[in-house]
C-alpha cells in the first residue's frame, strides 16, 4: 500500500492494511501513540489555520527528527509556498497540500528504487563503511543472509582486524547464516584480509563477497587512507569492484552524519546509505539534508538486530514514519 | 559547509547591527536567533534549546546589555555562563561502596561505547586508583560480545568472569558478585547489551540485574555523535533506572557534541567520563566549561594547552622558546617539533581546539597526514648539517641537489621551505606574548578579541589548576 493510501486510511478512518514493514517502522511509535488518525487530526487542531504559528511548530518538529535546520527551512518554505498557491482554506485542503509536497520534495522527481547494483555475470563485491558502532557487521550478516535466502553464494571478508571481538563477530554471523568468512589475524593488515577474500572469492565461484572494515571517524586521516587502501586492492583484483560502498549511518546521530557522508564520500566514493537503527525513536532525518546535498542515496534500512531486520529502502515508508512521528510529536 | 561557531555568528550579526549605531531590544532578539542556531546546529535538542535561549533572553535584554559597548561580547558571556553552568561542575571520581565490592553496571544503546568503556574503567581503577576491578561479561545477545570483553581483559591483565550466552543476565551478575567477594576483588564491571529505552523486556532485564546487584554506579553510556533523539534515550534509561552519571563516548570526532547539553538538561546527572578514542587508555575526565566551549563552536583552548603540557618536553619548549627570541629557529627544531606534534595526535584536531580556528576556512581540507610528515622530514634529512642549521643558504640548485637525494619533486621542497618560513614568522609572532600576534589568525574585531578572551580565561584557569597540582606534590 503506498503512503497516500495510507494516509487516506487514516483520515477517514479506515483501519489501514498495514503491513509487516510499516509495523517495523512504527514499532518505537506503539508506546505513546494513538491512532494515525487522532495524531493527525490533533496536529491539524491545535492550529485553526495554517498561520506562522503552525509552521514555526512543523519547523521545531522536522529539526526534533534530525532533518537540520538548512533542510527544515527549505521544506517548511515549500510548504508555505505551496499552501498559498493553492489557495488552500479548508482543512483538508491543506492537509494534502502539506503531505503532498512533502514527499515530492524528498523524492525530487526521482522514485526509481535505489536496488543494490549486483554484478550479473561474475563476482559482485560490497564494501561496508563507516564510523564506530554503526552497524556494520551486522548489516553485512544481515544482507547475506538475504543473498543466500536468494540461493546465492556469499562470502564475507573479516577486514575490521582492530576492535577486539570483531572478527569474531562476523563470524558468529557467517555461521548463523551459513557463509563462509575468511579472516586473518587480529592486528593484521585489513588490506592483506581484502586480498586474501578476493583470491577465494574467484577461485569458488562466489556471487557475492561482503568486506566489513573498523569502525573509523572520518577525521582520522591515516585511517581514512588505510580503508582507501582496502579499496584500491578491490579495484586492482576485480575489474569495476566494488560494485557498491555502503556508507552504514546510525539514525540517532545528528548533524555529524553530513560530516560523515562528506568524508566517506571523498575517500571511497560512497555509492549508498545503509541507514540502521531505525526500530529505535530516532528517525535520521539528516539523510535528507545528505541526499539534497551530496546526492547519495539510502538503499537499506536496519530496523532490528536478528537476521531478517533489514529492508529495502521504500521512500514513501521511510517518509510515512517520519510524517507520523512528526504528527505524533 | 563547516558550521560556523557562535561567535561568527554574532560577529555576523553585530556587523548589519552596528551600522546603525544604537542597539534595541530587537536587535537583541536577532542576535539570539544566532544563538538558537547555533545551537541547532550542535545538535542540541529543540526544546532544550528554546529553555536555554529564554533564559539567556531575560538576562540579555536586561541593561547589562543593552548599555554595553560590546553587546555581542556581552551576549557571548550569558551564554558561556549559562552553559557552563548548566553543564555542572567537574566530577569524575567513582562511587565506592561501604561494603566491598563496589558494583558499576554499564548500560545504553547499542553501538555506544559500553563494553570499551567498561575496559578503559577497569583500566583506570587498576592503574591510577591501584583498585582490583573484575569485569564481568553480560552481554549474552551481541555475536561474541564475550570474546570482546574477554580480549579486552586479556590485553590489560584484568579478570574476565562469563558463564557464556545460556544464563541470564541477573545470574551472571549474582555468580560474579559473589567471585568478587570470594577472591577480594574490590569492584566488579557489568558489561550489559545495548538495548532500546523501549523495548520493554530488555529493560526489564536491566532493572532486575540493577536490583540483585545493588550498583553504586549505573553509567549511561552515550555516543557523543547523538542528534535530537538524546533526550528521549536518556530520559528514559534514567526513569527506568535512575543513573548515576553519563560517560559521553567517541568525542576524539568531530562532532560539536549537543548531546551534552541535551541530556544534562533532561536527566540533571553528571557526565563524569568522555570517550577521546579507540584505546583504552583514551578515557578523560568531563570538563563542562571545555565542553561549553566546543558547543559553541569556539574552541577548546584549555585541551589544547594541557596537551601540549603534557606531551611537550617542558625543557625543549624552553629552549624553543629561546630559539625564537633569538630567531635561530632552524630545521633540526622544526623536525623536533614536528615529532612532538605528531606525538600529540592528529594536528587538525589541535588546530581546531583553538578558539576561531574550528571554523577557519580552509581548515576542513587542512588534513595533515602522518605521511606528509614523513616526507618532510625525508627532505630535511638530505640537507647538511649546515644547511639545516641556516636554512638561508638554500639556493636554487642546493634545493635540486636535496630534491634528488629525498626522491621528492623540487615543487614539494619549494613548498616545505616556504611553509617552514611561514611558520617561523607565526611563532615569532605568537612569542610575543599574550598571543597579541594572532590577531590577524583569528580576523580582527570580535572574534579576534573574543578568542584572546577567551584563551586568556582558560590560561588563567588552567595556572590556577597547575598551581593545584603542585601543592598536592
Ligand atoms: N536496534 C538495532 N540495533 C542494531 C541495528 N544494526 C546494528 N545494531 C546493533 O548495533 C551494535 C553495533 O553493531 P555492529 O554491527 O557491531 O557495528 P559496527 O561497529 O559498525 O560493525 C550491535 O549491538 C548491533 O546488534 C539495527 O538496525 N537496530
Ligand atoms: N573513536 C572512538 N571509538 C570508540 C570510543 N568508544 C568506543 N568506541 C568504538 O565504538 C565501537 C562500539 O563500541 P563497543 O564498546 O563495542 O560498544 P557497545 O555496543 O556499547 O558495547 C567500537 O568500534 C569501539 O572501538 C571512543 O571514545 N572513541
Ligand atoms: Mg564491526
Ligand atoms: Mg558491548
Amino acid at each position: 500500500m503506498g503512503f497516500f493510501d495510507k494516509l487516506k486510511s487514516a483520515f477517514t478512518s479506515e483501519q489501514p492494511e498495514v503491513t509487516e514493514t510499516t509495523e517495523k517502522y512504527e514499532k518505537g511509535l506503539e508506546k505513546t501513540r494513538k491512532s494515525f488518525s487522532d495524531r493527525l487530526n490533533e496536529l491539524f487542531a491545535n492550529f485553526r489555520s495554517v498561520d506562522e504559528d503552525f509552521f514555526d511548530e512543523l519547523e521545531e518538529l522536522l529539526i526534533g527528527a534530525d532533518v537540520g535546520f538548512d533542510t527544515t527551512l527549505k521544506i517548511t518554505e515549500a510548504l508555505r509556498q505551496e499552501v498559498k498557491l493553492r489557495n488552500a482554506k479548508e482543512q483538508s485542503e491543506v492537509q494534502n497540500a502539506i503531505i503532498e509536497k512533502l514527499v515530492d520534495l524528498y523524492e525530487q522527481g526521482d522514485t526509481t528504487k535505489q536496488a543494490i547494483k549486483l554484478n550479473a555475470d561474475g563476482l559482485t563485491v560490497i564494501l561496508f563503511v563507516g564510523v564506530n558502532g554503526v552497524g556494520k557487521t551486522t548489516t553485512i550478516g544481515k544482507l547475506a543472509h538475504q543473498y543466500l535466502q536468494e540461493g546465492k553464494k556469499v562470502m564475507l571478508a573479516a577486514g575490521d582486524t582492530f576492535r577486539a571481538g570483531a572478527i569474531d563477530q562476523l563470524v558468529v554471523w557467517g555461521e548463523r547464516v551459513g557463509a563462509t568468512v575468511v579472516r586473518g589475524k587480529e592486528g593484521g593488515d585489513p588490506a592483506a584480509v581484502v586480498f586474501d577474500a578476493v583470491k577465494h572469492a574467484k577461485e569458488q565461484q562466489t556471487d557475492i563477497l561482503l568486506v566489513d572494515t573498523a569502525g573509523r571517524l572520518q577525521n582520522k586521516v591515516h585511517l581514512m587512507n588505510e580503508l582507501e587502501k582496502m579499496k584500491r586492492v578491490i579495484e586492482k583484483e576485480v575489474p569495476d569492484g566494488p560494485h557498491e560502498v555502503l556508507l552504514v549511518l546510525d539514525a540517532t546521530t545528528g548533524q555529524n552524519a553530513m560530516i560523515q557522508a562528506k568524508q566517506f564520500k571523498e575517500t571511497t566514493d560512497v555509492t549508498g546509505i545503509v541507514l540502521t537503527k531505525l526500530d529505535g525513536t530516532a528517525k535520521g532525518g539528516i539523510v535528507l539534508a545528505i541526499r539534497n546535498e551530496l546526492q547519495i542515496p539510502v538503499k537499506l534500512v536496519g530496523l532490528g538486530e536478528g537476521m531478517d531486520d533489514l529492508q529495502v529502502f521504500d521512500p514513501n515508508e521511510y517518509a510515512y514514519g517520519l510524517f507520523a512521528q512528526l504528527i505524533q510529536k | 559547509m563547516a558550521f560556523e561557531g557562535l561567535s561568527e555568528r554574532l560577529q555576523n550579526a553585530m556587523a548589519k547591527l552596528r551600522k546603525k549605531g544604537k542597539i534595541s531590544e530587537a536587535d537583541v532578539k536577532e542576535m539570539m536567533r544566532e544563538v538558537r542556531l547555533a545551537l541547532l546546529e550542535a545538535d542540541v535538542n529543540f526544546k532544550v534549546v528554546k529553555d536555554f535561549v529564554k533564559t539567556v533572553s531575560d538576562r540579555a535584554v536586561g541593561a547589562e546589555v543593552l548599555e554595553s559597548l560590546s553587546p555581542a561580547q556581552q551576549v557571548i558571556k550569558i551564554v558561556n555562563e549559562e552553559l557552563t553552568a548548566l553543564m555542572g561542575g567537574e566530577q569524575s571520581q567513582i562511587a565506592v561502596a561501604p561494603k566491598s565490592p563496589t558494583v558499576i553496571m554499564m548500560v545504553g544503546l547499542q553501538g555506544a561505547g559500553k563494553t570499551t568503556t567498561a575496559g578503559k574503567l577497569a583500566l583506570l581503577l587498576k592503574k591510577k586508583q591501584n583498585r582490583k576491578p573484575l569485569l564481568v561479561a553480560a552481554d549474552i545477545y551481541r555475536p561474541a560480545a564475550i570474546q570482546q570483553l574477554e580480549t579486552l581483559g586479556k590485553q590489560l591483565d584484568i579478570p574476565v568472569f562469563s558463564l557464556g550466552d545460556q544464563v541470564s543476565p541477573v545470574e551472571i551478575a549474582k555468580q560474579a558478585i559473589q567471585k568478587a567477594k570470594d577472591e577480594h576483588l574490590d569492584y566488579v564491571l557489568i558489561d550489559t547489551a545495548g538495548r532500546l529505552h523501549i523495548d520493554e523486556t530488555l529493560m526489564t532485564e536491566l532493572r532486575d540485574v540493577k536490583e540483585v546487584s545493588n550498583p553504586s554506579e549505573i553509567f549511561l553510556v552515550v555516543d557523543a555523535m547523538t542528534g535530537q533523539d538524546a533526550v528521549t534515550v536518556a530520559d528514559s534509561f534514567n526513569e527506568q533506572l535512575d543513573v548515576t552519571g553519563v560517560i559521553l563516548t567517541k568525542l576524539d570526532g568531530d562532532t560539536r557534541g549537543g548531546a551534552a547539553l541535551s541530556i544534562r538538561a533532561v536527566t540533571g546527572k553528571p557526565i563524569k567520563f568522555t570517550g577521546q578514542g579507540e584505546k583504552l587508555e583514551d578515557l578523560e575526565p568531563f570538563y563542562p566549561d571545555r565542553m561549553a566551549s566546543r558547543i559553541l563552536g569556539m574552541g577548546d583552548m584549555l585541551t589544547l594547552i594541557e596537551k601540549a603540557q603534557q606531551d611537550f618536553d617542558e625543557k625543549k619548549a624552553a629552549e624553543m622558546t629561546q630559539k625564537l627570541k633569538e630567531n635561530s629557529f632552524d630545521f633540526n627544531d622544526f623536525i623536533e617539533q614536528m615529532d612532538q606534534l605528531q606525538n600529540m595526535g592528529p594536528l587538525e584536531d589541535i588546530l581546531k581546539m583553538i578558539p576561531g580556528m574550528s571554523n577557519a576556512p580552509g581548515l576542513d581540507q587542512m588534513k595533515i597526514d602522518p605521511k606528509d610528515m614523513g616526507r618532510m622530514k625525508a627532505i630535511v634529512l638530505s640537507m647538511t648539517p649546515q644547511e639545516r642549521e641556516n636554512p638561508d643558504m638554500l639556493s636554487q640548485s642546493r634545493r635540486r641537489r636535496i630534491a634528488r637525494g629525498s626522491a621528492r619533486p623540487i615543487a614539494e621542497v619549494n613548498r616545505m621551505i616556504k611553509q617552514f618560513n611561514e611558520s617561523k614568522k607565526m611563532m615569532s609572532k605568537m612569542n610575543k606574548g599574550n598571543f597579541e600576534g594572532m590577531d590577524g589568525l583569528f580576523g580582527n574585531g570580535i572574534g579576534g578579541k573574543i578568542g584572546k578572551m577567551a584563551m586568556n580565561s582558560m590560561i588563567r584557569k588552567n595556572k590556577k589548576k597547575m598551581r593545584k597540582k603542585n601543592k598536592k606534590r
